[in-house]
């Protein structure tokens, strides 16, 4: 399965070994680890609420919508949902293909479309206060909007 | 039609989810989300600033403006911040 919404962690190297197992002309693979920061002990833990149908449902429209663009080999996407700590995994996206501009470009795309279109939201818990969910940024919004001309990155 | 709220839509109308009859004149999720804020006021205030709410029907999201018809499952949801 390319993409998995899960509570447990994961571990990136044998996500990587397995995609260059499962055979295809790979001679590139790109690996993105997204982790929970600690904001220099200002954060005790995130809590990312999901709705993981939608999120199986959407991640994978956007992995199609990636192998339209790019000649990839393979794309394997996790992401966690429930109680993260600092330190931890929060998501993973692999991206494989021939050559390295297919993957490097792919995996940029896979992860600002993920990131305001997948239906997942960050509630922070502090150190030493109540949480707040965390406010949706503008940047990431711009991040996603430069793909959407069909192309490939323009900035 | 079942009706799930994810996030901090979820803290204010304080219910993940329930099945509800929705009146036959609301068409769209943009009526829908007026209807709702009649509801009561954890409603109105977890739909105050209807704008910024997002809405998915079964798990694609739409715009406001999208039709309610043959709806099986909404989901409505702050904007996205997962990654």
């Amino acid at each position: 399965m390319a993409v998995s919404i899960q509570r447990e962690d994961f571990d990136a190297a044998a996500e990587s070994a397995a995609l260059r197992a499962g055979g295809g002309d790979i001679g590139a693979i790109v690996a993105f680890t997204g982790i929970c920061r600690s904001d220099n002990g200002r954060l005790a833990a995130l809590e990312l609420d999901a709705y993981p149908e939608m999120a199986q449902a959407e991640i994978a429209r956007i992995v199609e919508e990636a192998r339209s663009r790019w000649p990839l080999e393979a794309v394997r996407v996790i992401h966690r949902y429930g109680r993260i700590a600092p330190g931890e995994n929060i998501v993973l996206v692999l991206t494989a293909s021939s050559h390295r501009q297919a993957a490097f470009e792919a995996a940029e795309f896979l992860m600002d479309y993920l990131k305001t279109r997948a239906p997942f939201w960050k509630k922070e818990h502090l150190a030493d206060a109540a949480g707040n969910w965390v406010e949706a940024r503008q940047i990431d919004e711009a991040a996603a909007e430069r793909w959407a001309a069909g192309g490939k990155k323009s900035a | 039609m079942k009706i799930l709220y994810f996030a901090w839509v979820r803290e204010r109308t304080g219910r993940a989810e329930e099945d509800i009859d929705v009146p036959a004149d609301v068409a769209t999720v943009g009526e829908l989300i007026g209807w709702l804020k009649s509801r009561g006021p954890e409603f109105e205030h977890a739909f105050t600033d209807a704008a910024v709410i997002r809405a998915a029907i079964d798990r694609i999201h739409v715009k406001h403006d999208a039709r309610l018809a043959g709806a099986g499952e909404i989901a409505f949801f702050p904007p996205m911040t997962g990654g």
